[in-house]
């Protein structure tokens, strides 16, 4: 027997877990002091977004949006945030690591792992310390990676945003212990238990706008060990011999670009791509250069402060 | 999200058993034989092998597909609950909350059970039940868990020998009776085999029950909604035009027109609006059920704040402030006898102090053994007092109204998990009608009793240094106190006072007065105050009953006090601008009996942990 996602309708499912990430939003506003929700632009936070002001409808969003822009965001991205900041008034703070930027750390100098150290994980913590935000509210699921399984929907950071795995607070019913010594900050992860199904479901119903590089489109494109690195700006290297060629991709996560492997697919419209992922039942982050270095990495680098 | 479709909501499971009952590989290939996990996670899991597994390269190491960590797989063990997704044949969707199996991680086990509806639980047909199988029912059955699916697993391992089958049936099946469980579904299962998980054992003749995966399917879980209304407040809702109170509906139904109430108020209010955003635009619902969120708009103003309870209004619960509770203790530190705790409940948040330990509970055999305290995963049942009347209800009626945590206030842990039994008083009507307020009210309200802690010495000895990290400790063991300090009395209260023998006799007896009163308001009254003369602290110590008056020596040369000179008072004293200077111009009578003598030599953090002790309040 088999029974494939294409099989299942989830209505009350969905509404399950938008009634849990709504009572996550609120929770992290009203039992902390300084509550920052962490903006990626990628689908997760769209539905995110969405969710927050869902939360606190009719008002507004009672906290700021942080973006950590590395500089190697999809061209699109960009325009998608400012154009979403200005039509929800959002208060969006970008967070840089200049510093990194300065001394030029791109993806192609210093290695991935590195690069997303110096320009993602030590950006965030120092975006949260300069805001002096004690909760982070992220987009992540405990569906994408292995070690994000046994991830806590309110998460505990000691000093320095350190995730320790063995200190994490148990959590029981609707009821989180806000508590917060020496230091230690909170991250929030409201969508925790959705699939990227249920986010896609989602976009659906609620008939979201996201970022136009989910869909397939004819996009210049340069293929580097089986993955299809799109040619976003001129700052992409090519090697000797190397010619983009325009092909009809589309990306399933979002991230830098050098960094995030687009896949050919038919998939134009919201309804395609989820009949397209019924059919696909690859993991999520198969796509993503940054995670493929060895499993257990990103176990690695939440502990260092990544999300 | 506009519900539709009422009978396909999430089922909730915990899955547990002992070390070694292959529970991995159970999950693993409900998993994986389900199409719940991406294909190349499986296939990884056909080469990646880790020490000591016995599954030949090429094929899939079920277990694999479910360990998480890597201190995990270097370990071979679970340490952590992990959260997965089951899609099951009729449609619906079960959300998988893997619990660690030894005996440490109980607590991981008590937080998987506490938000679900039935629990997988392992057996090796092997090894028979063992004690954490039934340690992890009585904590499942504790935690509220009514449905059961037993596993029995490696049933090939014994031939599918059904008397084993049956003896391992019965014995769970005793054990969750005597834990009021009364719905338990046992299956013959070969994991590693894959007989009977996903799909009917065809080898098996005498079974013809359901496979593991028709078991979870056929299960009927019970909602909340036919209970009366419940939403804990999480927050107060404003724009323009909408003042309104958001939280998740933990029981019952809200709907336009409900009379409800909060809790403790006599005032009812209806319900004018339940607003929600669906898509771009602002819509109003006809009703809320249990389990979603909701935006709820009253006809009128009754002062409401986060940490209220809403009730419909012809059935609300009672606040109270004394209460009947299990506890599962979480903490490494054991549980302390009067020590205030910061009580959570959803966004109920109350200092509660334990007032007695009623018994501990032995898990595997349901016996309430003596016990003063309780430790790391110990199961007890205690009574404990809060700082304000709450509204907490019988945890059997209401999870999200009845659970509680128990927070250590300095370190922030999460050191306990309680489930109420029931309130032992109604606080509200007994404050109100049956009793004056009197100190054991007041201290019961503060949670511990009122003390007074004398401090006496020679100016610079280093008593207010002392005082101040005493009140800085107590206050993070949430006990009210108070610094009464001779510098600040001398400004206000006895500012026509003089330094005569007289004078200081005046002083002190104002201030002996003073602490008087604060004791009687059940607070712990720290004195510091150089009162040099044996007399007045004896008339001083008369005013109160022999406990609750201490009296503390802070012993420090007169040489190292006028070497310290903080105020710059000795070198006065030395050129006879101050003539009454205690110890130079004018006595000081050390005490002769005094409870407690302090070296003003030391540092003021080990003094205090001295007079903390020796007042038993650390």
């Amino acid at each position: 027997m088999s029974t494939t996602h294409a099989q299942i309708v989830e209505g009350r499912a969905l509404a399950d877990l938008e009634a849990e990430a709504i009572w996550v939003m609120r929770e992290t506003a009203a039992a902390f002091a300084r509550p920052v929700l962490l903006y990626s632009i990628g689908k997760d936070s769209t539905v995110l977004l969405h969710l927050a002001r869902k939360a606190f409808h009719p008002g507004p969003i009672p906290f700021p949006v942080m973006h950590i822009d590395t500089g190697w965001k999809f061209r699109e991205m960009i325009a998608f945030r400012d154009a979403t900041a200005a039509r929800l008034g959002l208060d969006l703070r970008i967070a840089t690591n200049q510093r990194g930027r300065d001394e030029g750390v791109t993806p192609f100098t210093h290695g991935t792992q590195e690069y997303t150290r110096i320009m993602k994980t030590v950006a965030l913590r120092e975006g949260l310390d300069a805001g002096g935000f004690d909760v982070a509210i992220g987009g992540s699921r405990r569906d994408e990676e292995k070690s994000r399984a046994k991830e806590r929907i309110f998460s505990l950071r000691e000093s320095g945003h350190r995730w320790e795995p063995r200190k994490q607070r148990p959590e029981f019913w609707h009821t989180v212990n806000s508590s917060l010594v020496g230091g230690q900050t909170m991250r929030a992860f409201p969508i925790s238990n959705w699939t990227e199904l249920d986010v896609w479901r989602y976009v659906a119903a609620e008939e979201l706008d996201v970022v136009p590089l989910y869909f397939s489109a004819p996009r210049p494109v340069v293929e580097r060990e089986g993955v299809l690195v799109m040619v976003d700006d001129d700052r992409l290297p090519l090697a000797p011999g190397e010619v983009p060629e325009i092909r009809e991709v589309r990306f399933r996560t979002l991230g830098c670009y050098p960094l995030t492997g687009g896949v050919t697919s038919p998939a134009y419209t919201v309804d395609e791509l989820i009949a397209e992922l019924q059919v696909n039942n690859m993991s999520e982050r198969s796509g993503r250069l940054i995670d493929g270095e060895g499993s257990g990495s990103m176990e690695r680098k939440k502990v260092e402060g990544y999300f | 999200m506009v519900v539709t479709e009422p009978d396909k909501s999430l089922i909730r499971v915990v899955t547990c058993g002992s070390v070694d009952d292959g529970k991995s590989t159970l999950l693993g290939r409900m998993l994986a034989e389900t199409d719940s996990l991406p294909v190349d996670i499986v296939e990884a899991a056909r080469f990646t092998r880790r020490t000591g597994s016995a599954v030949p390269v090429g094929e899939i190491d079920y277990s694999l597909v479910t360990d998480g960590l890597e201190a995990e797989r270097d370990q071979g063990i679970t340490i952590d609950v992990a959260y997965r997704h089951l899609y099951l044949p009729s449609g619906r969707r079960a959300v998988l909350a893997d619990a660690p199996g030894h005996e440490q991680y109980t607590r991981n086990m008590a937080v998987a059970a506490s938000t679900a509806d039935v629990a997988i639980l392992l057996a090796d047909a092997m090894r028979g039940t063992r004690t954490q199988t039934h340690r992890h029912l009585a904590v499942c059955a504790l935690m509220g868990v009514r449905h059961i699916v037993l596993a029995v697993n490696k049933m090939d391992g014994v031939d599918w020998d059904r008397t084993i089958y049956d003896t391992i049936t019965a014995e769970v099946r005793e054990s969750a009776a005597r834990h009021d469980v009364h719905d338990v579904i046992s299956v013959p299962v070969s994991a590693l085999t894959g007989v009977n998980v996903t799909s009917r054992a065809t080898e098996i003749d005498w079974y013809d029950g359901p496979c593991m995966l028709e078991a979870l399917d056929d299960l009927a879980v019970t909602s909340p909604v036919a209970q009366p209304f419940r939403m804990p407040v999480q927050i107060v809702l404003r724009s323009a035009d909408f003042r309104g109170y958001g939280g998740l509906v933990a029981a019952g139904t809200v709907a336009v027109g409900s009379k409800v109430k909060v809790a403790d108020s006599a005032q009812t209010a209806v319900v004018t609006r339940l607003l929600a955003l669906h898509g771009e635009d602002s819509i109003e619902l006809d009703a809320v059920p249990a389990g979603m969120s909701a935006a709820i708009e009253l006809d009128r103003d009754l002062d409401i704040t986060r940490g209220d309870l809403l009730a419909s209004a012809d059935d609300a619960p009672v606040p109270a402030d004394r209460f009947s509770a299990e506890l599962v203790w979480l903490g490494e530190e054991p549980l302390a006898h009067g020590r205030s705790y910061t009580l959570r409940s959803g966004p109920i948040d109350v200092p509660a102090t334990v007032t007695a330990v009623r018994h501990r509970l032995d898990v595997t055999s349901g016996a309430e053994l003596a016990a003063r305290t309780l430790g790391m995963n110990d199961v007890g049942r205690v009574e404990f007092a809060t700082g304000r009347a709450v509204p907490l209800e019988p945890y059997r009626d209401c999870h999200d109204t009845g659970g509680f945590l128990l927070c250590d206030r300095v370190t922030g842990d999460t050191v306990a998990a309680g489930l109420t039994r029931f309130s032992l008083r109604r606080s509200a009507n007994v404050v109100q009608h049956d009793f004056t307020i009197d100190r054991a009210a007041r201290q019961a309200l503060n949670g511990h009793d009122g003390k007074v802690l004398w401090f006496t010495g020679l100016s610079g000895s280093g008593k207010s240094t002392v005082a101040n990290e005493v009140a800085r400790t107590l206050h993070g063991l949430g006990i009210r106190s108070y610094v009464l300090d001779g510098d600040s009395v001398r400004h206000g209260l006895s500012k026509d006072l003089g330094f005569t023998p007289e004078d200081r006799a005046e002083n002190v007896r104002r201030v002996a007065e003073v602490a008087r009163l604060m004791l009687d308001a059940g607070i712990v009254v720290l004195v510091s105050l150089v009162s040099p003369f044996r007399s007045d602290r004896r008339a001083a110590r008369s005013l109160f009953e022999e406990d609750d008056f201490v009296e503390i020596f802070v012993d420090t040369p007169l040489e190292v006090c006028i070497q310290r000179d903080p105020k710059g008072l000795y070198a006065k004293a030395a050129d006879g601008s101050l003539p009454n200077m205690s110890g130079v111009g004018q006595d000081y009578e050390p005490p002769t009996h005094a409870d407690l003598v302090l070296d003003g030599q030391r540092s003021p953090s080990e003094n205090a942990g001295d007079v903390l002790t020796a007042v038993g309040l650390a």
